[in-house]
């Protein structure tokens, strides 16, 4: 302190602050973030740990008899053993929808955020507006959209891109649309944000450069959109591929992910030291999936 | 060039009636001109006058709403831009943020097809003197080195003709001189066809072989520097390319080869030669560095005409002292006097007579109603030792 009042501050820069309140801005990011860190503690965290706990259970406990922590590594094998085409088409699943919401979702974003003019709040609204209903609703209608005696099956049967009695509901494709539809708004915004930012102005300089429309897109407008691309697919990819309401509603239990089967070893079989397996093993494989991807896909500003 | 795939004929560059309407706004007014092949083409005016609107056309980013752009004779004005052998020195830069300063500058060679790029992307760093920045993205460059990065990433494509839109608006006064001399010499080297707007009037005189003054999207006057600066077509010119002291007056009419002028009671005379109309109301017009300052009407030479008045201000500024002189009709002239040693400084508050050689004044078509037009001194900016 004493040191800091012999400075000299006719430099014309304003003087350093006491050393107090510098010490309080110091500790203000820290304060800030105190809720978001308690409330994670809480209902995340310790949760988490809850469910690493159960999943090394023993497996020859019930909820009546209570689980003994014997450290079981084998549930891991086991439930794995027992559930890997859940897993395969867990991940097919979404990775089907993702390509089909990338189809819709990177156009409608970009007609919104480069050429929408006036009408680009009305359209944001129309990819938030499915939101404004519940999950369940949502997928419920779509189980009227697919059924057997609906418009759509029956505009198929008529120009025979379905057999007579073809059918749309119970089948992976269904499972598939309502994945697609219940999280394309996911996508579409995180895009949107990127493509907003873009300045025409480089694609007008591309294109007096010789660059044609396509070239132009994949040399400037593809690479800026970067950000909201990676962001938009892994907010679609994650909750997609751990979802179980659509294979639900719209499936079979021959279209079953494993969210389903995490669902029933928690709610139908009560088998906890399975479902807690089923969890993890989930979280490892979509991490290790979204790693790979950032690897492959990341540029600097993401990671 | 052979590489491009579409090699156009040689040739000028030609715009016919082109106009462009915003809605009802007309930003670029039936302008027709032809830039000869291998030129170095000057666009001055003031902001909004549609210099940009013109380029943006040339280049293919705007549509025309009507009127043709020919490259030889070819009709190119409604080629998509890729397809144009012309590239832009964009005013904004539009560098890409996303690629680092090597390839925004091979980005065009690239487009074409072109695999070895490193050469001559440091063959043309080096020409706008950025060796060694090709790593670095345009974020990481001040504004000036951004400016000659989208100068390179032009020229590099050595197109048939290249727009330049300010292109040296953001480098200090030597940088600015050093790529002045190098955009002349690729140009009279390579021969592409230059169109360079800027603002800098003494740019477009040293560099350009023509120069157009543009005004509310039409061409005022168009020609060698020398001729539009020493015999302005209209009064926009006359005080948009240097300055000039423009007194109003009637023409009376020729005698021999005169054109007769009465001005605020005084009578004047003008070359026929030199005024561009002889009868009604016009503008006297003669540059401050042409008005001569004396103390008394005794010392004007013979065949000068003269006024007289009071000095109300005198700024040295270094090679020249810049003096206003207030008229017994109240609007200040504007004069020059070179440093050159001959003469003192004279004093604020000195009764002086400004004379001038009739060869060196001109007339100008005025609106009626108009008075005097004489620019207040801070207009040009002096080359000030005090600054
Ligand atoms: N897209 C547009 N829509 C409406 N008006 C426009 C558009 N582009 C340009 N204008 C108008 O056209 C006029 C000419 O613009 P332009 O950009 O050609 O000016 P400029 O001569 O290049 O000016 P500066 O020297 O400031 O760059 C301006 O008044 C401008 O407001
Ligand atoms: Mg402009």
């Amino acid at each position: 302190m004493t040191a800091l009042a012999h400075v000299p501050t006719s430099s014309g820069q304003p003087a350093a602050p006491p050393a107090a309140r510098r010490g309080r801005y110091r500790l203000l990011p820290y304060l800030l973030l105190l809720p978001g860190a308690a409330w994670l503690l809480i209902f995340f965290a310790l949760p988490l740990l809850q469910l690493a706990a159960a999943s090394l259970y023993d497996p020859s406990g019930s909820l009546s008899t209570g689980y003994a922590l014997t450290w079981a590594v084998g549930n891991y094998p086991d439930a794995l053993q027992a559930y890997w085409p859940q897993f395969v088409r867990s991940f097919a699943y979404s990775a089907i929808a993702l390509v089909l919401a990338l189809l819709m979702g990177y156009p409608l974003a970009y007609a919104i955020a480069q050429k929408a003019g006036r009408w680009k709040n009305l359209l944001l609204v129309c990819v938030v507006a499915p939101m404004f209903t519940s999950f369940l609703v949502r997928t419920l209608a779509w189980k009227t959209i697919l059924s057997d005696n609906g418009a759509l099956v029956g505009l198929l049967r008529d120009v025979h891109l379905l057999g007579p009695d073809g059918r749309l509901l119970a089948t992976p494709i269904a499972v598939v649309l309502g994945l697609t539809y219940n999280f394309l708004p996911f996508l579409v915004l995180p895009l949107y944000a990127s493509l907003e930012r873009l300045d025409y102005r480089l694609l007008e300089a591309a294109s007096d450069l010789y660059a044609s429309p396509l070239r132009a897109f994949r040399k400037v407008t593809l690479p800026l959109s970067m950000p909201g691309l990676i962001a938009g697919t892994l907010l679609f990819f994650i909750p997609a591929t751990g979802d179980y309401i659509n294979a639900e509603l719209l499936g079979t239990p021959n279209e079953y992910m494993i969210g389903n089967l995490i669902d029933s070893a928690f709610l139908v079989r009560l088998d906890y030291p399975q479902g807690a397996a089923l969890s993890f093993l989930l979280m490892a494989a979509i991490l290790a999936v979204v790693f790979v991807y950032l690897r492959k896909a990341g540029t600097e500003e993401v990671l | 060039m052979r590489t491009m795939g579409h090699e156009a004929p040689a040739g000028d560059l030609r715009l016919a009636n082109l106009t462009k309407r915003f809605g009802i706004f007309t930003a670029v007014d039936d302008l027709s001109l032809t830039i000869p092949q291998g030129s170095f083409f000057a666009l001055l005016g003031a902001s909004g006058c549609g210099k940009t609107t013109t380029l943006r056309m040339i280049a293919g980013l705007e549509e025309p709403t009507s009127g043709q752009v020919l490259l030889g004779d070819r009709d190119i004005a409604r080629l998509r831009p890729y397809k144009r052998p012309v590239n832009t020195v964009f005013q904004s830069y539009a560098l890409f943020p996303h690629l680092d300063i090597n390839e925004n500058v091979a980005f065009g060679l690239r487009r074409r097809g072109i695999r070895k790029v490193a050469d001559q992307v440091d063959r043309m760093l080096a020409l706008v003197q950025l060796e060694g920045y090709g790593r670095r993205r345009p974020a990481q460059l001040s504004g000036g080195q951004q400016q000659r990065v989208a100068l390179a990433r032009a020229l590099i494509n050595h197109p048939q003709v290249l727009l330049l839109d300010e292109p040296l608006g953001a480098l200090d006064l030597k940088l600015r001189r050093q790529m002045q001399i190098e955009l002349k010499r690729i140009q009279t080297e390579v021969g592409i066809t230059f169109v360079h707007v800027t603002h800098d009037q003494e740019e477009a005189m040293t560099m350009a072989d023509t120069v157009a003054v543009m005004n509310a999207g039409k061409i005022e006057q168009l020609g060698a520097p020398a001729d539009i600066y020493e015999f302005p077509a209209t009064a926009f010119v006359a005080n948009f390319l240097g300055q000039s002291n423009l007194l109003a007056g009637e023409a009376g009419g020729t005698s021999g080869d005169h054109v007769l002028v009465s001005a605020h009671g005084g009578r004047f005379s003008v070359p026929a030669a030199r005024a561009r109309l002889d009868r009604g109301p016009v503008f006297l017009g003669v540059r401050p560095e042409k008005l001569h300052l004396v103390g008394t009407a005794a010392e004007v030479p013979a065949g000068h005409q003269h006024v007289g008045g009071v000095v109300t201000d005198a700024s040295y500024v270094g090679v020249s002292t810049q003096y206003l002189v207030k008229t017994a009709w109240g609007s200040e002239l504007s004069a020059f006097s070179a440093n050159s040693g001959v003469g003192g400084q004279l004093p604020v508050g000195a009764p002086v007579v400004a004379h001038w050689d009739p060869r060196h004044a001109f007339l100008l078509r005025r609106e009626p109603g108009e008075d005097d037009r004489t620019t207040p001194l801070l207009d040009e900016p002096p080359v000030s030792v005090l600054s």
